[in-house]
């Protein structure tokens, strides 16, 4: 198991690099206005030279990135060229923001998901029907546009939530609930009502499997099989169809954000993408893969755990 | 788009039949079964509206999509603006059509440039497999790990606001999707035979792909079109609705964003944008839902197709004009006459699947025959002669659709399916299944759970059914193990089913169908999957345990040789009948019925067929 955490691990690191050699030459591949773009029409040729001197943008861009990598290890990710707030530092105090919602949603979808995929696979029926439809309409809307309805409905026009989530922890416990409420509810519809569908395709795929009859033949209740074996094996691709959720999520987040204005990740992403701030586009894009390399070895090693036949490989 | 939906549907549904007449035939079906699905017409209607009104959007819009009328911002609707403006005096019903042309066009241009990449990518790893395809899959596995928004903000950093550029990159994202769809297709086609002729007839490899593999990928590639397409609108206007889109363009999500803006003052400008995007992705949504019920709907007809014709199949000959006649009455009346006790007793057994079209389909019909303690029963018939649906009916394991439409099965005196009753009673054979009744499954490996140890498998049943201790269970499954010839009962115990061999993992079925003492064991071809040399231990396993324990076995097979090495009576069935029934020697020595002298002549190939059988057979230990 151990060798098995250590070859996952290890593959994501090279992920980890890949990737972030990739955003980089992708990001500074065409920077030769940066500069420029940072000192306004008004600055004269020599000031946009010393600025790119300043920025480090004059060196070939293998040098620059090795330097960014050395730095990055030494967890420096740069500054940000507007505001010159290290990066490292506004990623630390917008994550909790975002983390605290995803994993909200994200604990609150696995239940739900599970809850209602199960039920329609075992009973079918109505509530089979309903997973269906539900699922077409989720599919049909795109979250932020349900965020955006729920806002404009719940919010504005009943004044049931706030509209903005502006709160900080320290407003008391109940207010920051209330205020979350809204945004987690946007963030979670769609995966509520993609997993359930997918939750029960796998339940129901495992439910017709050959043990499930034998098991059946011998004696065992119906409850046992359902909880004890066919959760077990439907488990991998329940898991599988979370973790794909939790990365979109990273990026759903962002709008949902947005809407909300919760000064997590979202409009700092926002803004620097706008500007192209390039080390702060940098450090979100390096948060987000650390983010999900985390998660897949989580789901690898729970699979591990639930499957002897992986756990051996 | 209709057109290119009936050929690559006509195509993936009958994969094994690139040309000729009967393609021609499945694709009308196809296309016909998508227009009487409400929800399919729907969907293309909706999407056919959406499309021309982008196409017309230069007609029909009044005004152009950036003509800024300052003096009139949100308005209301009225006769010039029908839909009103926006806080820029821009006429909302403008922009919401050259919106839907750019909207399409980019959904169009990312779903292309992910084919473009995927596709291709996907036939080359999955046709050659190799290095091409452990590297895609590393690339795969990477761009499945970054979450599109995010990748987009980069592009959009990286080359500034354009539709294009970030439609380009979502493509190459999502290329992946197309990749293992069609790596998958064309692995499973790779192999086929039909495959391995064109390679024997000498064409080459680019026109088999052409030829006989693309046609397989050509629907599963539309269907996730459609899918893909409404996911790139979404995220597209994501972007959009974060104000990162192009300011100078009209696209929903801008329009979404703008009303977001004022949502306030005039909370309608995000109606329209957000109606045109559910209408415009739901359509695509329930498209790709409607090919693939029509394909799945397809697929059903041609199986159930095959399965008749093999029923018909050359042992069948040319006489099954007499069939309904139910031509051995008289036997199967021998057994059905009198009201003695039998452990297991069926009688005049209908079972059958309700049909799309409200018929039901008999699979089995008017069967009877009894078992009595220390009998072994052989029900002998080709597949789909109904064989295995008797005993899954005698089991109460029938699959959740079938019905019981008529007949009763009583089990030691009591009825499990009484007369008139639809379904088999779970309430009265869960009390037996296990306990009284049990049963060994056709394929050891799928019939055992792969999460848990062989050990708990068989320690379970016996903690529920008979209420021992574990350690008690325990001893007895040992004890059970070395019973049923396995050598070392300990270390298979602890093994997981992948752990241990077909042929052992059939021996532990026999050692959990005997656990609990039953009256009855119920064998659905116990031998068919596995290797020559074990089918003989295993058969010879079968028998040894019954005579010890005295108990009642229903085998079915299609194996007359299997039949006349255990059974003491037999049971013909053919096409959900029963042909002809009673003592093995005498049917072997002089079957009466044709098919069953049929049977027996293939098996035997014109071999004196009892010269063998009229001996009896010295029956050795079990090895």
């Amino acid at each position: 198991m151990i060798r098995f955490i250590a070859k996952r691990l290890g593959s994501g690191l090279v992920v980890l690099f890949v990737v972030s050699a990739l955003t980089f030459f992708l990001l500074y591949i065409s920077s030769g206005s940066i500069a420029r773009n940072i000192l306004g029409d008004q600055a004269t040729a020599e000031q946009v030279a010393l600025k790119e001197q300043e920025l480090g943008l004059d060196q070939p861009l293998l040098t620059r990135y090795l330097a960014w990598v050395a730095d990055a290890l030494s967890g420096n990710l740069g500054a940000s060229w507007f505001t010159s707030e290290p990066v490292a530092n506004s990623l630390a105090s917008r994550i909790p923001v975002t983390m605290t919602m995803v994993f909200t949603a994200m604990i609150l979808i696995a239940i739900c998901a599970a809850l209602i995929g199960v039920l329609a696979a075992v009973k079918r029926g109505w509530v089979d029907r309903v997973v269906q439809v539900g699922a077409i309409i989720g599919d049909s809307i795109p979250g932020f546009v349900i965020g955006v309805i729920l806002v404009t409905i719940l919010a504005i026009q009943l004044g049931l939530f706030p509209a903005t989530s502006t709160i900080s922890p320290e407003a008391g416990a109940d207010a920051w609930v209330y205020s979350m409420s809204l945004p987690v509810i946007a963030l979670l519809i769609n995966g509520v009502t993609g997993g359930a569908q997918q939750i029960r395709s796998a339940v129901i795929k495992q439910l017709e499997r050959d043990y499930v009859r034998t098991l059946r033949s011998r004696g065992i209740g119906e409850r046992e099989i359902l909880f004890k074996h066919v959760l077990r094996s439907a488990a991998p691709a329940g898991l599988t169809v979370l973790s794909l959720q939790l990365i979109g999520m990273l990026g759903g987040v962002v709008i949902i954000e947005q809407i909300f204005a919760l000064p997590g990740m979202g409009p700092l992403a926002v803004a620097a993408t706008g500007q192209s701030d390039l080390p702060v586009v940098m450090g979100v894009v390096m948060y987000t893969v650390v983010v999900v390399i985390v998660v897949n070895l989580l789901v690898d090693i729970l699979n591990g755990w639930l499957n002897p036949k992986v756990r051996v490989s | 788009m209709s057109d290119s939906v009936e050929t690559a549907a006509a195509a993936a549904s009958t994969p094994a039949v690139p040309t000729g007449q009967s393609g021609t035939v499945v694709r009308s079906t196809v296309i016909r079964r998508l227009f009487r699905n409400p929800l399919g017409l729907v969907a293309m209607t909706i999407l056919l509206a959406i499309s021309l009104l982008a196409i017309l959007a230069p007609v029909l819009a009044p005004f152009d999509q950036n003509y800024a009328n300052i003096a009139k911002t949100l308005a209301a609707p009225d006769s010039v603006n029908i839909l009103g403006t926006d806080s820029a005096g821009r006429d909302v019903w403008s922009r919401l059509l050259f919106g839907a042309q750019l909207t399409l066009l980019s959904a169009l241009l990312c779903a292309g440039v992910a084919i473009a990449i995927g596709l291709p990518a996907g036939l080359i790893a999955g046709y050659y497999a190799g290095k091409f395809e452990a590297v895609s899959n590393w690339v795969v596995s990477i761009l499945m790990s970054l979450p599109g928004l995010i990748v987009l903000l980069t592009i959009r950093a990286a080359f500034g606001p354009s539709v294009w550029m970030s439609m380009i990159a979502f493509g190459i994202l999502i290329s992946p999707s197309y990749f293992r769809l069609t790596r998958t297709a064309v692995q499973s086609v790779r192999n086929e035979l039909y495959v391995d002729a064109a390679r024997v007839s000498g064409l080459s490899d680019l026109s088999i792909i052409a030829r006989h593999i693309f046609s397989v990928v050509r629907a599963p590639i539309i269907i996730q079109t459609a899918a893909i397409a409404g996911v790139a609108i979404a995220i597209q206007s994501g972007l959009e609705f974060l104000g990162l889109g192009d300011p100078t363009k009209a696209t929903w999500g801008v329009m979404l964003s703008e009303g977001f803006k004022n949502v306030y003052l005039t909370p309608t400008l995000l109606f329209w944008p957000a109606l045109a995007m559910a209408l415009t992705i739901g359509g695509l949504v329930l498209l790709g839902n409607a090919i693939r019920d029509a394909l799945e709907d397809g697929e059903k007809i041609k199986h159930r197709k095959q399965a008749a014709t093999s029923v018909k199949g050359p042992l069948a000959g040319p006489t099954p004009a007499r069939l309904p006649a139910r031509p051995s009455r008289k036997s199967v009346a021998a057994v059905d006459l009198g009201t003695e006790h039998h452990l297991v007793k069926v009688t005049n057994l209908g079972v059958g699947y309700p049909q799309a079209d409200g018929s039901i389909k008999k699979v089995v019909d008017d069967v009877s025959f009894h078992v009595d303690r220390g009998e072994f029963l052989g029900i002998v018939g080709e597949s789909g002669s109904g064989k295995s649906q008797t005993a899954f009916s005698i089991l109460g394991l029938l699959p959740e659709n079938a019905r019981v439409v008529g007949g009763s099965i009583q089990f030691d005196g009591n009825y499990t399916v009484a007369p008139g009753e639809e379904r088999v009673s779970q309430e009265r054979l869960s009390k037996l299944r296990g306990k009284r009744i049990s049963y060994i499954p056709q394929e050891p490996m799928s019939n055992l759970d792969p999460a848990f140890t062989i050990g708990y498998q068989l320690v379970t049943p016996m903690v529920r059914v008979l209420g021992i201790s574990k350690a008690e269970a325990r001893q007895r499954a040992l004890k059970l193990l070395a019973d049923v010839g396995i050598v070392s009962p300990d270390r298979t115990f602890n093994a997981y089913p992948h752990e241990v061999s077909g042929g052992m993992a059939q021996r532990v079925l026999i050692a959990g169908a005997i656990s609990c003492e039953p009256d009855l064991v119920i064998a659905d071809e116990p031998t068919t999957a596995l290797d020559v040399t074990v089918q003989a231990d295993v058969l010879d396993l079968l028998r040894e345990l019954q005579r010890r324990l005295n108990i009642g076995v229903i085998l079915v097979t299609h194996n007359f040789g299997v039949v006349a090495d255990l059974c003491d009576r037999v049971a013909v069935m053919q096409n959900g009948r029963l042909v002809e029934e009673g003592p093995v020697r005498d049917i072997l020595r002089n079957p009466q019925e044709p098919y069953t002298q049929r049977l027996l002549a293939s098996m035997l190939e014109g071999k004196e067929p009892m010269s063998m059988l009229v001996s009896p057979r010295p029956k050795e230990p079990v090895a």
